[in-house]
């Protein structure tokens, strides 16, 4: 993994003076009147363009909720397209001030590359897609298979692991583009896919007979996907951070882009809190930003729930089920910490 | 002696016979060119029967079970995957191209301010297309506002930020408009500076040369790719903090300069061509070195070298594809983009919006390559054969 060395170097080059670079990330952004946000190439669901050319997705909502936080208007982000191989370097070199690109948050990353994860906005794990007609069941069945993956991603390292771990054999097909990928594994040329299974769920519509691919239960890894920032700026670290947790808090309050105006009469004292309508409140002021800060959120996008039924939810052509995703509430992972 | 008389001297002419029946009848045509020897026959029957396999499917998928209108992927989908089309349909999906085409040609450009590139494209058009043709007078007053003033009148009118037009910055541009603006600047900027690198080259002033050489080693041992990369990835780092340089721009110095160095080496290669003697009859004419560049060797040099000319617009054409790296959408890049749309997810959509972009990317090649051969015929007077 050269590009990773690379990425190291840089980002150890880059730790050095990114204290002075990026301290006051918020001023500046604030000076420049919009986020620059870092997102994918394009990723079905999560960031791709409509037919008005605008950036839609479920990591481009989140970029909009940060600009909302800020500007009280989610329409203040710019977005930069980033491969997987130049992402971290565009957050080091300070050219985005936010990478939100299904980045897998890994303590490599956290450390060595100099980036900042803590908010998690989708929880995922790589998995296999299989022909039916191999007659597989088990991912340990797959010995001496032919795998595509795409390069420079944990899912590659991921991949090499877990066969290693299972003393089996493969030979992996390799390609940068996600697209490219898909092709492969539509024109035979390997016999296993293997990426997040949000992907697999945006892959299976683009095949010819989904009914004749299955995806084996075998989940091989760990894919917490999230916002990554540079290290040494933590106002804007706990800004970005906290734009996330106020998606995931609105919805277990069961404040919605409809009710959020009604919400501000109620009576309940953590949502006037959250809102910013209680009167001794500093919770927004602290943070850098106005008290209404998570009005503004989710005024501007709704809440973590109809953020991702909007993208990539039921109602969508993914499909994706809230799973792993649902409230802590409701049998899932996502929990924000009380805000007070 | 009056030959009028002699018996053995026609006097009249013969009346003139139907053409042989192999060049003026159909089968007569068939027979010569198809039929002509055993070895002949079984290519035609062979190249026939390749047709007939690949052709009619190809017109099938193309256009008569393609879909040509439709709002979403359901248009696009069969009843299995979630749309109307029949189990086992299979055809291109034109609707995606209908969908988007405002997007393949102006990428992410504000919905309201697309008149300015129209009016660019136009501009371009009717300043380009007197300037192709030979026959058009004032030629020197149009190469000055196709080179000098329309430029500048473009970049205003697509970046804005001045005379009341809104700013449209830069990573809003794209699809063809991209394509079109990287090739134009990469062309319009690699002759002139290819030549005078060409020149310097062959110039007998050791730092002109060293540098000229130097320059064109270096660039054309890098990949364009790399380039652009290095430009998109480490510029940043170098470059004090709060500076930026606008990606486009960086695509359009990394493309010129590129273009320039390839070509310098077709130019030299024309210059080479030329005999000495040529360079010798305008000095003992007392010609200036320029004077003799600009009056005798440079046109001969210039016209040897068309194609290889073309080959390299057409190349740059096509390379300026490699910019969708640094995260712009050029034609095939917008294309591909949308490709992960979930409106329009399925699995005729990629193949179709390829088959687009191809399409575009050869009209405009083989217009140029077309012009180029137009231009040879027309320049031809010495060496005509």
């Amino acid at each position: 993994m050269k590009k990773t060395l690379l990425s190291a170097a840089i980002g150890a080059a880059v730790l050095g003076f990114a204290s002075a670079a990026s301290a006051a990330t918020l001023d500046n952004v604030k000076s420049k009147g919009f986020v620059q946000c870092g997102v994918n190439t394009g990723l079905a669901g999560f960031a791709a363009p409509d037919s008005g050319g605008n950036w839609t997705g479920f990591d481009v909502d989140y970029c909009r909720a940060v600009a909302a936080a800020i500007f009280g208007d989610p329409s203040k982000v710019k977005y930069t397209p980033t491969t997987a191989q130049v992402r971290f370097t565009a957050l080091q070199s300070g050219e985005i001030d936010l990478l939100a690109r299904n980045t897998t948050w890994t303590i490599s990353r956290d450390t060595a590359l100099g980036l900042n994860f803590r908010y998690v906005n989708y929880y995922d794990g790589q998995g296999f897609m299989v022909p039916k007609s191999l007659n597989v069941n088990s991912a340990l069945e797959l010995s001496g298979a032919a795998v595509c993956v795409q390069s420079g991603t944990t899912t590659e390292l991921n991949l090499a692991d877990y066969f290693k771990a299972n003393n089996l054999q493969y030979n992996p097909v390799v390609f940068e583009k996600l697209e490219e990928v898909n092709a492969a594994y539509q024109a035979g040329r390997c016999d296993v896919y293997t990426t997040d299974q949000s992907g697999l769920y945006s892959l299976r519509l683009s095949l010819s007979n989904p009914d004749e691919h299955i995806i084996l239960p075998e989940i091989i890894s760990k894919e917490p996907l999230g916002p990554a920032v540079r290290q040494g700026d933590d106002q804007w670290f706990d800004i970005v951070t906290w734009a996330g947790y106020a998606l995931v808090q609105a919805e277990e309050f069961g404040i919605t882009q409809a009710n959020v105006d009604e919400m501000k009469n109620s009576t309940n004292p953590d949502i006037r809190r959250f809102l910013g309508v209680e009167a001794d409140t500093k919770i927004g002021t602290d943070l850098g930003l106005t008290n209404d800060w998570a009005y503004n959120i989710v005024k501007g996008v709704g809440n973590y729930g109809e953020v991702f039924e909007r993208n990539i939810g039921a109602n969508t052509p993914l499909k994706i089920q809230r799973g792993l995703n649902a409230l802590w509430s409701k049998g899932g992972l996502q929990y924000a910490p009380p805000v007070r | 002696m009056d030959t009028k008389n002699l018996a053995y001297v026609r006097t009249e002419m013969l009346a003139p016979a139907p053409a042989p029946l192999s060049t003026s009848t159909v089968s007569g045509w068939v027979r010569a060119n198809l039929l002509a020897t055993p070895k002949d026959t079984a290519l035609t029957i062979i190249a026939i029967a390749l047709l007939l396999w690949t052709v009619p499917g190809m017109l099938q998928w193309l256009f008569f079970d393609a879909v040509w209108s439709g709002a979403d992927r359901s248009a696009c989908t069969t009843i299995a995957q979630g749309g109307v089309q029949p189990d086992g349909w299979k055809g291109a999906c034109w609707a995606f191209i209908g969908d988007r085409f405002q997007q393949f040609m102006f990428g992410r450009y504000p919905l309201d301010e697309r008149w300015r590139p129209i009016l660019v494209a136009i501009l371009f058009v009717a300043l380009l297309a007197p300037l192709l043709i030979p026959k058009v007078p004032r030629k020197g007053l149009n190469a000055l506002l196709f080179f000098v003033v329309f430029p500048v009148v473009a970049f205003f009118l697509l970046h804005g930020g001045a005379f009341g037009l809104d700013e449209v910055e830069t990573p809003l541009w794209g699809g063809l408009m991209v394509t079109l603006v990287l090739s134009f600047v990469g062309i319009a900027v690699s002759l002139p500076v290819g030549i005078l690198l060409a020149l310097g080259r062959r110039s007998h002033m050791p730092v002109i040369r060293t540098l000229c050489v130097g320059f064109i080693e270096i660039i054309r041992g890098v990949p364009l790719i790399s380039v652009l990369f290095m430009a998109n990835v480490m510029l940043p780092l170098f470059l004090p903090t709060g500076w930026t340089i606008d990606n486009f721009l960086r695509a359009l110095v990394g493309v010129a300069i590129f273009a320039s160095a390839y070509m310098a080496e077709v130019i030299r290669g024309g210059l080479q061509a030329i005999p000495k003697g040529q360079s010798e009859g305008a000095d003992s004419l007392g010609l200036s070195y320029w004077q003799k560049m600009r009056l005798i060797i440079l046109p001969q040099a210039i016209k040897l070298v068309i194609p290889g000319i073309v080959n390299t617009f057409i190349g740059l054409f096509k390379d300026t594809s490699l910019v969708s790296i640094i995260g712009m959408f050029d034609l095939l890049g917008i294309v591909r983009l949308n490709f992960t749309d979930t409106t329009w997810i399925t699995p005729v959509t990629p193949i179709t919006g390829l088959i687009f972009a191809g399409f575009i990317f050869w009209l405009f090649c083989f217009g140029m390559s077309r012009y180029s051969t137009f231009m040879e015929r027309h320049l031809d007077t010495a060496q005509k054969r």
